[in-house]
C-alpha cells in the first residue's frame, strides 16, 4: 500500500482528483467557523469580545505543529526506505507550516497586549514556538541552498527530525515551567476547558485550516513534481 | 522476505538489512537526541522558569536590590490605592508564602483580587517587591459569563492554585 503510492504519478493521479473537493470544503468549513467563531459564539465571561482572537491563534498553532510532524515522519520515510514522493512532501509542506507559525506568533502577540499587558515575553511556551519558526526557515533555507535539489535532501531530512525535539517542549512547556501563557485548553486529560458554544467554531476553523493545508499541499506538490522532471529532462539534455 | 522466491535471495536482503539498518540509526539518533535536550532543559530548570513562586522566593533567599520575576494570585482584600492616586499595594500568594507588592503604573484590565499576575521588579530590605511591570494571567477556562455565574452559584467554582 505504501509503495504503491510512493509513485509520485500515481499519488497525484489521486491528489488532483480529490483537490477540488478539498478546496470547496475548506472555503465552507472556514466560512462557517469564521461566522460562528465572529459572529455567534458568546464572549468569554474573563476575556470578552477578545477572546475571539482564539479562533485564528489556536488553529494555526495547532497547524505550525502538525505541518512540523508531518514533516518530520516524511522525512524520516524519506532517510530511511528513500521514498522520492515522502522528500517532496517535506520540501512542500515547510512553507505552509512556517506561515502557520508566523500567523500564531502575531495574533498571540496581539492577543497578549490587551489581556496579559505585554506584546511579547520570553517564557518558555512563546520561546519555543519562536524556535519551531526559526526552524522551519532554517529548513527552507537549506533544501533551496543545493544547486542540485537531491544532494541537499539528506541534510534537510536530518534538520527537520532533529527539529522535531521541540514539538514536545512545546506542547509542555506550560506544564514543565512557570509560564505566562496558560496551561492547555483542548488537549488535556480532563477534556477541553472550552465551553461547547466556543470549541464548534474552533473545530470547523481547525478542520479548515487542515483543508487548507491539504489543497495548498497538493497545489505545491504539483510544482516539486513538476520541477524535478525539468532537471531530469535538461540532465538528458546536457548529458545525451 | 516472503515473496522473495522469484528474486535471488541475497540481494533483497542486503536491500532489507540496509533499511533496517537506517530505521536503527534514525532511531538511535532520534532517543540520544531526546535525553541529550532533556539533560540540557533539567541542567537550565531555574532560567527556562518565567516567575518565582512566594515559595519559592522564601526557599532561595533573594537577597534585596536583586530583580525577580513574581507570579502568583492577587490576594483577595489586598489590593489598596495609595493617596497619590496612581500606586497600587497588594499582596501576592502561593497560599503558601505571601510577598508584598506596590507597584506605580496603569494595571493590566484583567487585575483584580485572586487572578493569577506577574511582577517584576527590585526585591526591597523589608522583603517586599517594588514592581515595574505587572502583568496578568489568564486560566485555561473558556466560557461565557452565563455559565460562570451558574457554576459560581452553584458553588463549584475552583480557583486554580497553581496562579494559572
Amino acid at each position: 500500500m505504501m509503495h504503491r503510492f510512493a509513485n509520485p504519478t500515481r499519488f497525484m493521479r489521486v491528489a488532483n482528483a480529490i483537490l477540488p473537493w478539498c478546496a470547496g470544503l475548506t472555503v465552507l468549513f472556514l466560512a462557517a467557523g469564521l461566522y460562528l467563531g465572529l459572529f455567534r459564539s458568546p464572549a468569554d465571561y474573563q476575556q470578552g469580545e477578545t477572546v475571539r482572537i482564539m479562533y485564528i491563534h489556536v488553529p494555526s498553532a495547532y497547524m505550525a505543529m502538525f505541518i512540523y510532524a508531518a514533516m518530520a515522519v516524511s522525512s524520516a520515510m524519506a532517510l530511511i526506505w528513500k521514498h522520492p514522493l515522502a522528500d517532496m512532501i517535506a520540501r512542500a509542506s515547510a512553507p505552509i507550516g512556517a506561515c502557520f507559525t508566523f500567523v500564531t506568533l502575531l495574533t498571540g502577540s496581539l492577543w497578549g497586549q490587551p489581556m496579559w499587558g505585554t506584546w511579547w515575553v520570553w517564557d518558555a511556551r512563546l520561546t519555543s514556538v519562536l524556535i519551531l519558526f526559526f526552524v522551519y526557515i532554517g529548513y527552507i533555507a537549506l533544501v533551496n541552498a543545493f544547486d542540485d535539489p537531491a544532494r541537499g535532501a539528506k541534510p534537510a531530512a536530518i534538520l527537520a527530525l532533529v527539529g522535531a525535539v521541540n514539538l514536545p517542549i512545546i506542547k509542555f512547556s506550560v506544564d514543565w515551567w512557570n509560564t505566562l501563557h496558560q496551561p492547555a485548553s483542548v488537549v488535556t486529560m480532563e477534556g477541553p476547558k472550552i465551553d461547547p458554544a466556543m470549541l464548534w467554531p474552533l473545530a470547523f476553523m481547525a478542520v479548515g485550516f487542515n483543508l487548507y493545508y491539504i489543497s495548498v499541499g497538493i497545489l505545491r506538490l504539483r510544482g516539486e513534481i513538476a520541477a524535478a522532471r525539468i532537471r531530469n529532462l535538461q540532465l538528458g539534455l546536457t548529458h545525451g | 522476505m516472503s515473496g522473495a522466491e522469484s528474486q535471488p535471495k541475497h540481494g533483497l536482503s542486503r536491500a532489507a538489512t540496509r533499511k533496517r539498518k537506517r530505521l536503527y540509526i534514525v532511531l538511535a539518533g532520534m532517543t540520544m537526541l531526546g535525553i541529550a535536550v532533556a539533560l540540557v532543559l533539567t541542567a537550565f530548570q531555574d532560567n527556562i522558569v518565567f516567575f518565582y513562586t512566594p515559595s519559592d522566593l522564601a526557599e532561595k533567599q533573594v537577597g534585596p536590590e536583586q530583580r525577580v520575576r513574581l507570579g502568583g494570585l492577587v490576594e483577595d482584600g489586598s489590593v489598596r490605592k495609595i493617596d497619590d492616586g496612581v500606586t497600587t499595594q497588594f499582596v501576592i500568594t502561593d497560599y503558601i508564602d505571601t510577598v508584598d507588592v506596590s507597584y506605580t503604573g496603569i494595571l493590566p484590565d484583567l487585575f483584580r483580587e485572586g487572578q493569577g499576575v506577574i511582577a517584576e521588579g527590585r526585591m526591597l530590605p523589608d522583603g517586599s517587591l517594588q514592581a515595574t511591570e505587572v502583568l496578568a494571567k489568564h486560566d485555561e477556562n473558556y466560557m461565557p459569563k452565563e455559565v460562570a455565574e451558574k457554576i459560581k452559584e452553584s458553588g463549584r467554582w475552583q480557583e486554580d492554585g497553581s496562579g494559572g
